[in-house]
């Protein structure tokens, strides 16, 4: 299912933008192609990636897949909890991001999808 | 007909009507004309199984089987008979890789056992299934410090093997690794230069006993190492883990080696087998195959591959390395072999070895016709400068069924005792030393 | 099969010993303690008898090519003839040291050159080193030669290699080893090189491309020339992975398809072991103009005296010796016992068996290319699918028969994909049974789903929890304790 209110990109990541600050998570679709989620690859706060840049990884039993930060933007915060319990990410993709960004671009969120637009991502 | 080929002339004909061609030709009609052979390949005549059996009976005679006294990574041990026994059964020896687990729960599961001695005996966390053999174990783990830290420039001792250090420049090269080689200080690997030289730097990888022979003491390397954000690498021939201080105790991050003298034969340097063994902590940087227990649907038990998205059929492009086969029966053999001499059994046989390369030592220096090189301490190699024509000594050995001390440059010989050497076969080397001039 | 769920750690008794050692009269030698471990390693205290015992139960837990069928597609498990391995233990094989001199090892110097001269004339290229371990292992050689080459000729910007999206996933990670960067192109949908595909990403940037043909889905590079004479007049390398190979003997030599460099796997095409999962072979070779960057050391002979010898250029050592010699040696005896007479019938009969087991089977499963296939072929799941059974069940449902399931999900191009190999070597009669029970199996699906979607019911352990696994490693023993 897609959420309404998050802006996602191609690559299957969500945003939820508050302020200059947006929480980045993996959506749906991502986290049912994996299958159940056994590792996750965290950033360091403080680092800063650009748009499309690798910011962390997940695993699963049969795939791993690189996370790409949909925007610039600065690490502020890191999920820790998904590294002790990365199966949150299945139960609840939407209610448990993985990172917490300062934007630095703001722009750069007109590139991204709505909702409506992203659901043709998913229909392959 | 071939009793490796099962067609008779019936089977290929309703075969043939069942797909629908009317000869075995016609199923190849998409390989162009131009490129299809019309003649028989230009290789030897097939040989019946009683000419082969003659054939390579001759072929092995024209290699000369020796009274062993060179190791320099290849050792002469005894491989007790339930190695060879145990794994030539068909279950394990032409069974495919572990992917359907159901069905090989026997590889799966001595490959945990291997891993949990492997572990016990280099202390660390976590070990793989095997690696080609030691070298190629040890610039595997130069990848894994590589990804680890990001850094570019590897530093080697000078006092490893110059073949493991070849392997490694070669895996290095096409990396872009820059290798930095730590000169040798008295044949200890010299601490102060590695401390000066960290910048920019994955890691340092030494060997122990290091080439000559030698015991280094690698206390505070570690500590060195980590305060800059570097890793160190121990590689340990397999038996010297029996009795030296562990790559665990040492600190450091990843233990690689060769595993031979665990009950592989010599058989002219392979199949051997490496070791790879890290921290809990590295494991997702660690290439190979990795087992682990979990249980099946019922609650029984199990043994199952895992973490295998770090591998190459998952990974791709994006791996850390593209080992697929590795050495598994080898494994199975090492396994069995520790199994066999067991806790107490290991660190006998390692004695047998020490006590030996020490009695040959002072035997040899008591001929006078050697000077020492140092005072270091030894387990089953040492080195001593010759004072005489190396060259004339080895053939005087090979007349005499003996394979003599390795020439490593500089008149320096590298002697080599296992367990398999008896006084009088001692005596008798000692014998062509005392008759140099 | 019988479910044995001892570990070795298990049965272990203190004081217990299963080794006999004759200690000799000399003096104990004390090393300082700074050097010496604290403990004993904590391995197992058994009989020789608990060994031999347990490890015999340990291995009637597993498959072997002996115990039954084993169609998985890109391995060729054929038989592996007891003569190899039996010949391959002579001690005159067995005890020699890697680094005595020449003189004394002729006759494995004569087995390595005489390989490498038979490996040349059936594939068509010039030369080759048995130094690479393993098939991934000759990949990463052929790699690093076309580095080397190219940067001979001062062609430094040379650093993509092209990666067909239905190959192996060790292509890609062979050239990623290498510092190559790597460039997937899409297959045609039966697995073949698209010619547009690989027009558009021709450049003087491309150091090669990397194939196997037949391709992974079965099917020959019937454009292979045209393919080769794109990537030479781009300045690139042809490599060939030599895993299917099998198909080839008796038919085609990749050196005429424009190849230049090669890897085959001894534990494939020419029978030694699996063991498990290795000890393989992967030699090397070469066309004329790459001799020289072969690894060190190589074989030579002349006038009858076999040595070593070491090139300038060549990419450096990969090993510490000279690679698996007695797997070599095993190989050899395998090409001797075939010979000129009968390596040119396994391709043909390779072949036919594919093609038996595909249109026998072409009704109830889903062939995605039509036409003859060449010694493997891909079905992509159930013609009918209604019931929800997928490849996976379907290859669990197998081992409950006693076969071994094909290769599935490879190539990745095919979402269902069950790669079928059944080699030279089986009879009609076992294909026969395997056809039986794969439509058994697809009347199961539509009849009796929940049974296939639950399989395997006959095995000692069912399906097992990979997820509990991943999250919670138990690596070793003492992570039980």
């Amino acid at each position: 299912m897609i959420l309404k209110g998050l802006l996602y990109a191609e690559s299957h990541e969500w945003v939820k933008v508050t302020d200059h600050e947006g929480y980045v998570g993996i959506s749906d679709y991502a986290q049912h192609s994996l299958g159940d989620v056994v590792f996750i690859e965290l950033p360091k706060v403080g680092q800063t990636i650009k748009k499309g840049e690798m910011f962390g990884a997940v695993e699963s039993v049969k795939a791993a897949s690189d996370l790409y930060l949909p925007i610039t933007g600065k690490i502020l915060e890191v999920n820790t909890k998904l590294e002790d319990s990365p199966e949150l990410l299945n139960e609840d993709p939407y209610g448990n991001w993985i990172v917490k960004v300062e934007i630095l671009d703001a722009k750069e969120l007109d590139s991204l999808l709505t909702a409506d637009k992203y659901v043709s991502c998913c229909e392959e | 007909m071939h009793k490796y080929l099962p067609h008779t002339s019936k089977d290929i004909k309703d075969m043939l009507k069942v797909t629908g061609a009317s000869t075995i030709d016609d199923l190849f009609s998409s390989i162009p004309k131009n490129l299809r052979l019309k003649d028989l390949y230009q290789i030897p005549s097939a040989m019946s199984d009683d000419n082969l059996t003659k054939h390579m009976q001759k072929l092995s005679q024209e290699n000369s089987q020796l009274v062993i006294f060179r190791g320099a990574g290849a050792y002469d041990h005894y491989t007790p008979s339930v190695v060879n026994s145990l794994i030539s059964r068909q279950e394990f020896l032409t069974s495919y890789t572990p992917y359907q687990p159901e069905v090989a729960q026997g590889t799966l599961q001595y490959i945990f056992e291997y891993q949990s001695m492997i572990c016990e005996l280099t202390g660390m966390g976590v070990s793989n299934a095997s690696m080609y053999d030691g070298a190629t174990a040890t610039a595997e783990a130069m990848f894994m410090a590589h990804a680890q830290t990001g850094k570019n420039t590897i530093l080697v001792s000078e006092t490893m093997n110059p073949r493991i250090i070849h392997v490694i420049k070669t895996y290095a090269r096409y990396r872009k690794i820059n290798v930095l080689v730590v000169p040798q200080n008295d044949g200890l690997t010299d601490l102060n230069y590695v401390k000066s030289h960290l910048d920019d730097a994955m890691g340092l990888i030494v060997q122990n006993p290091n080439y000559f022979g030698t015991v280094e003491n690698y206390d505070g390397f570690a500590d060195v190492l980590h305060e800059q954000g570097s890793m160190l690498i121990m590689n340990n021939e397999a038996q010297s883990l029996a009795i030296l201080k562990t790559p665990g105790e040492y600190k450091a991050d990843i233990a690689c080696g060769e595993l031979q003298s665990f009950g592989i034969p010599l058989s002219f340097g392979g199949a051997y087998g490496g070791y790879l063994a890290t921290q809990m902590k590295y494991v997702r940087k660690m290439p190979g195959r990795i087992c682990g227990i979990t249980n099946d649907v019922d609650g029984k038990r199990a043994f199952v591959l895992t973490l295998q998205a770090r591998e190459q059929h998952i990974r791709r492009a994006k791996a850390n390395s593209n080992i697929c086969s590795n050495q598994s029966l080898m494994a199975l053999a090492v396994t069995i072999y520790l199994s066999t001499m067991g806790k107490q059994g290991l660190v006998e046989v390692a004695n047998e070895s020490l006590k030996g390369a020490h009695y040959l030592y002072e035997q040899l220096l008591k001929t006078k016709k050697f000077d020492k090189v140092n005072n270091h301490p030894f387990f089953k190699e040492f080195t001593l400068k010759a004072k005489f024509d190396v060259n004339k000594f080895e053939k005087s050995c090979l007349d005499n069924g003996i394979l003599g001390p390795l020439h490593i440059g500089d008149n320096q010989l590298l002697f080599a005792v296992t367990e398999r050497r008896t006084i009088a076969e001692m005596d008798l080397l000692i014998q062509k030393v005392v008759e140099q001039l | 099969m019988k479910y044995y769920n001892k570990i070795i750690f298990e049965i272990s008794e203190k004081d217990r010993i299963g080794y006999s050692l004759e200690k000799k009269n000399l003096p104990e030698v004390k090393l300082p303690t700074e050097i010496l471990r604290s403990n004993l390693a904590e391995l197992p205290e058994v009989s020789e008898f608990d060994v031999v015992r347990h490890y015999t139960n340990v291995s009637q837990k597993n498959f072997g090519v002996e115990t039954g069928f084993y169609p998985l597609g890109s391995c060729t498990m054929k038989y592996n003839p007891k003569i190899n391995d039996e010949l391959a233990s002579l001690s005159g094989f067995a005890n020699i040291h890697p680094l005595q001199p020449v003189e004394t090892v002729q006759g494995l110097l004569k087995i390595y050159y005489k390989t490498q001269q038979i490996l040349s004339d059936i594939s068509g290229l010039s030369a080759y080193s048995l130094n690479p371990f393993a098939g991934a292992h000759g990949e990463l050689a052929g790699l690093m030669i076309i580095k080397a080459y190219h940067q001979k000729n001062q062609d430094f910007k040379r650093n993509k290699i092209i990666v067909p999206d239905s190959a192996h996933g060790t292509n890609p990670a062979s050239a990623t080893v290498c510092g190559f960067e790597v460039i997937e192109i899409k297959s045609n949908p039966d697995g073949t090189v698209n010619l547009n595909a690989l027009k558009s990403v021709l450049s003087d940037e491309i150091a090669g491309l990397m194939l196997t043909n037949p391709n992974t889905a079965g099917v020959f590079e019937k454009d292979i020339l045209e393919v080769s004479k794109l990537v030479h007049e781009a300045g690139g390398l042809l490599y060939y992975d030599g895993a299917n190979l099998n198909a080839l003997l008796g038919k085609a030599k990749p050196g005429d398809m424009g190849f230049d460099i090669t890897h085959i796997n001894l534990h494939k095409t020419f029978s030694t072991p699996h063991g498990g999962g290795g000890p393989g072979s992967g030699p090397v070779g070469v066309c004329e103009k790459l001799i020289d960057f072969l690894p060190n050391p190589i074989v030579k002979e002349k006038k009858g005296f076999y040595y070593f010898e070491d090139s300038n250029v060549s990419i450096g050592a990969l090993g510490q010796f000279y690679g698996n010699a007695s797997v070599c040696v095993r190989a050899y005896v395998y090409l001797m016992t075939l010979g000129r007479e009968h390596m040119s019938d396994i391709g043909p009969l390779a072949v036919l068996n594919a093609n038996y087991i595909k249109d026998s089977l072409k009704d109830l499963f889903v062939l995605p290319i039509d036409g003859h296939c060449m010694h493997e072929f891909v079905f992509d799941g159930l013609k009918d699918a209604s019931t929800g059974v997928r490849t996976l069940d379907l290859a669990k449902r197998l081992l409950d028969y006693g076969f071994h399931a094909p290769t599935i999900y490879f190539p990745l191009i095919f979402s269902q994909s069950m790669m079928i190999e059944p080699t030279e070597v089986e009879s009609k009669d076992t294909l026969d049974e395997f056809i039986q029970v794969m439509r058994i199996v697809a009347k199961e699906a539509i009849e009796n789903p929940e049974l296939v979607k639950t399989a395997p019911h006959n095995t000692i352990v069912r399906r097992l929890d990979e997820v509990k696994a991943a999250r919670t490693p138990i690596l070793k023993f003492k992570d039980i304790q």
